[in-house]
């Protein structure tokens, strides 16, 4: 073994390290190279719309009538925007209390009970693919609707109450960790005032964890908004804004599913949906940054 | 209503919540295996499908889901767990650094139909691979990939400082120590991660759409030759996955027997995801168990 | 003047810009004990952590000053900490043996530096253990995981796996404060063999343990070193006043 420590650039243990260092960047530059290339693909698809083939942004994000292959070609997005927005926060308002609900039962109500069942069964409800909320929502919910409701039993009603169980436990698994990280002095407090378990939820919990309930909504609403194939299969596929709940409508992520294979790479027609792509893209940075406001109040 | 009053009709309601959501996994499994089981036989899981009449199987899906399964996590637990690494060791505590976590951040948050477009885009157009199990795989990569760095973090996270130092005192490199000192402690929290994971990969289908492709081409089981075309082996080949064959034949199936076929391939899904997950749970108590026991 | 083992030399650390050590200066001797004592918070521990580098893990220190150990400035950007760290032992305040087996606990730092013969890392193993006081006690169960081991036996494993690298310096911060009284007194016992052959330095809250094991004492507060001097003087007839107070057991 050398004596000096100085200088010594060729010894094994310096190119170990090396290699172990520009291996883990590599990675990572990898990482951060994909989502730039990701940002810029599709964008540059979805603007083409608009620079190469001249259609109007506000047209395509106002118009309500989407006819890519008539003469002349309309592409009026609304309809698909309206679908997103309105299954995935009525999924939410289906979703919130009920996940709500769940989080004060493992945390407030029964523990362990809460931890030992009901937690695994949030996990697999979270593990379950969504083909097969999908073929469910299909061969369960859109019957029951269609014996029900007047009409084809497809629609938003029925799209929302399936991602409604899809993001059941994004909603749940944070709203528990919320009401877990809560000090225990502040509950203390109120039941040493002999206030009762509701009254300390109800005024001191839920306001407490407010922003972080809302962090959970928004990523539910977020998964919902990007959720494709259940939706699709279930949500009927008509290009129109419906006139109820159980009436046959799209989503954007329906119509670029059900569309994209069948249209050629370059037409108007494929352009439009790149474009749908782009709106799904920006939601999603709009999501992140609601969240990351969202956690930024909550730590205060 | 005076408070004791609302209190009890909170609690009730809270616990008829919770009983509620178990019954709905207990209804939606009972439902899916019910409907799905009988059709589940030994000709089921190896036979071709049909596309007009009845009595197909699901053999190559099947396959090609346990295949891409395979690629996909070979080309990411490598990547996710150098990311990782970086991100819990390597990475300067400064902007950079919180950019790109944010930027993490943002591609676990896209759409799986985004990541499937890009792969679109990239994979299958740009660098020609095609519609195969390769542009498949890469597709998943990214759609896994930030998934699998929280996990390496998370897991790195969770050694003990006092081993690190114990390690580097010794006069070893940050790397070695990493790889033999900290990763073996991590493993059960990565293992376990990983699983679920691939639970996910297994399941997934909007990715795939446009990038493994909806189609099979003939295989041929007897032909391992990876470079021949109808080999199975084949990674530049077309492959619907189970996933995807469960949308395609909900959406526009032709068999008279699609609604059987589809129950019986969820049923196979679903029993794979919960196998998973039982693994996943197992394994993850067995380590834990073999590393505190001896303390 | 003995032979010196390790000299600083206007050493500070600072946390996020606030002083831990300020401009320290010591010689330690070779083949001797000193004892770095002080009340909690004195900077004693953080000085010894700037000994081998392990400060460089803390994203927000800074340490600056010169450390030298022969002709080499362990403090110097330009210092392959690495090779460094191989020549200076670090043994803690809880034991931390590594979760593998006693067997590879030992021989994992060896190994790594290139022993790769069976029968030599044996040897090394065995020669480590025996001289740390544990070869009798565990040689029969070599294989077994470190973790098995009690908490003093565990320290003495750290000790086996420091010296089994054949360092010239060991650091010892609080090595007995989370043992028992028997324990701890293998481990002074320990102590006193292993200045034969190392340059020791050891940290401790405990004043009858300084005077148990070290040759020389330095005295630590807020800090600053206020007195260094061998240890039956320094127990007997400090020359500064916060000295006497703290030994006497008038603050800490």
């Amino acid at each position: 073994m050398a004596q000096s420590f100085e200088r010594q650039k060729a010894k094994p243990h310096v190119t170990e390290e090396w290699v172990g260092r520009v291996y883990t960047l590599l990675c990572i530059f990898l990482l951060v190279a994909t989502i730039f290339s990701m940002v810029y693909f599709v964008a540059s698809r979805g603007l083409t719309t608009f620079f190469g083939d001249g259609v109007n942004v506000l047209e395509l994000l106002t118009g309500i009538k989407w006819n890519p292959e008539g003469e002349p070609a309309v592409f009026g997005a609304l309809p698909f925007i309206f679908g997103s927005f309105s299954t995935s926060i009525l999924a939410a308002l289906i979703s919130a209390p009920l996940g709500f609900c769940a989080a004060v039962f493992m945390v407030e109500i029964a523990p362990r009970f809460g931890r030992k069942y009901l937690q695994p069964v949030i996990e697999l409800l979270a593990g379950i693919p969504s083909v097969v909320y999908g073929f469910v929502g299909l061969s369960v919910i859109v019957p029951l609707f269609r014996d029900i409701f007047p009409g084809q039993g497809l629609g938003i009603a029925a799209g929302a109450l399936v991602l409604s169980i899809m993001i059941l436990p994004t909603i749940t698994t944070i709203a528990t960790d919320a009401l877990a990280g809560l000090p225990s002095g502040l509950k203390e407090g109120s039941y040493a005032l002999g206030s009762t378990r509701w009254q300390t939820i109800s005024r001191i919990v839920l306001p407490t964890t407010l922003p972080a309930l809302l962090t959970g909504i928004v990523l539910g609403i977020a998964r919902a908004f990007g959720e494709a194939l259940a939706v699709q299969m279930v949500i009927g596929n008509a290009p129109h804004i419906p006139r109820s709940l159980f009436e046959s409508t799209s989503t954007l992520t329906s119509a670029i599913t059900l569309s994209m294979g069948n249209t050629a790479m370059g037409s108007v027609h494929n352009n439009a949906l790149w474009s749908l792509a782009l709106i799904l893209m920006l939601m999603t940075f709009i999501f992140v940054f609601i969240v990351r406001w969202l956690e930024g109040r909550s730590k205060i | 209503m005076n408070a004791k009053t609302a209190d009890k009709i909170a609690t009730a309601v809270i616990i008829a919540v919770a009983a509620f959501i178990v019954l709905l996994l207990i209804g939606l499994l009972g439902y899916i295996l019910v409907r799905g089981l009988g059709h589940i036989s030994f000709d089921f899981l190896t036979s071709a499908p049909e596309t007009i009449r009845a009595g197909g199987g699901i053999g190559p899906q099947l396959f090609n889901s346990l295949f891409l399964l395979v690629l996909t996590m070979l080309i990411t637990i490598p990547l996710g767990l150098g990311a990782g690494i970086y991100m819990s060791e390597y990475a300067p505590v400064n902007r950079v650094t919180a950019f790109i976590r944010l930027v993490v951040e943002v591609l676990s948050s896209f759409p799986s139909i985004v990541v499937g477009l890009f792969g679109l885009l990239i994979f299958v157009n740009l660098f020609e691979f095609g519609f195969s199990l390769f542009s498949g795989a890469l597709a998943l990569t990214v759609f896994n990939l930030p998934l699998m760095v929280r996990i390496t973090e998370q897991g790195l996270r969770s050694v003990p400082q006092a081993q690190k130092e114990a390690s580097l005192a010794l006069g070893l490199t940050k790397w070695k120590t990493i790889t033999s000192v900290m990763l073996p402690i991590a493993i059960p929290v990565i293992l376990t991660g990983t699983i679920l994971a691939a639970g996910r990969v297994f399941g997934e289908a909007a990715a795939l759409l446009f990038t493994a492709g909806m189609s099979s081409p003939r295989l041929d089981f007897s032909d391992w030759n990876p470079l021949h075309d109808v080999s199975p082996l084949n990674p530049f080949r077309p492959a619907e996955t189970l996933a995807v064959h469960i949308w395609k034949i909900n959406s526009e199936g032709l068999a008279p027997d699609a609604p059987e076929i589809a129950a019986g391939a969820s049923a196979v899904l679903i029993l794979t995801v919960l196998l998973f997950n039982l693994v996943a749970r197992w394994l993850g108590r067995y380590m834990y168990r073999k590393f505190t026991a001896i303390k | 003047m003995d032979e010196i083992g390790l000299s600083v030399k206007n050493l500070s650390v600072y946390y996020s810009d606030r002083p831990a050590v300020k401009n320290v200066s010591l010689d330690f001797a070779a083949k001797q004990v000193t004892a770095l004592i002080g009340p909690s918070g004195c900077g004693k521990s953080t000085f010894l952590r700037s000994l081998n580098r392990m400060n460089d893990l803390i994203p927000t220190s800074k340490v600056t000053g010169e450390i030298w150990i022969k002709e080499d400035d362990i403090n110097s950007p330009s210092t392959d900490v690495v090779s460094l760290r191989q020549k200076i032992g670090m043994v803690w305040q809880r034991p931390n043996p590594f979760h593998k087996s006693i067997y590879e606990n030992i021989a994992f730092g060896p190994r790594y530096h290139g022993v790769k013969n069976k029968k030599q890392l044996d040897q090394i193993v065995e020669e480590s253990l025996t001289r740390a006081a544990l070869w009798d006690e565990t040689k029969d169960r070599l294989h077994h995981s470190a973790l098995t081991l009690s908490g003093g036996q565990q320290q003495r494993l750290c000790i086996a796996r420091s010296i089994a690298v054949q360092p010239d310096i060991i650091l010892m911060d609080e090595p007995a404060s989370a043992l028992d009284p028997v324990s701890t007194a293998k481990i002074e016992e320990l102590i006193g063999e292993l200045k034969q052959d190392y340059c020791i330095i050891i940290v401790t809250h405990n004043m009858y343990q300084a005077a148990r094991v070290s040759q020389k004492t330095a005295f630590f507060l807020l800090g600053e070193l206020v007195e260094y001097d061998a240890t039956d003087k320094m127990f007997t007839n400090p020359q500064k006043a916060e000295t006497s107070d703290y030994i006497s057991g008038r603050f800490g």
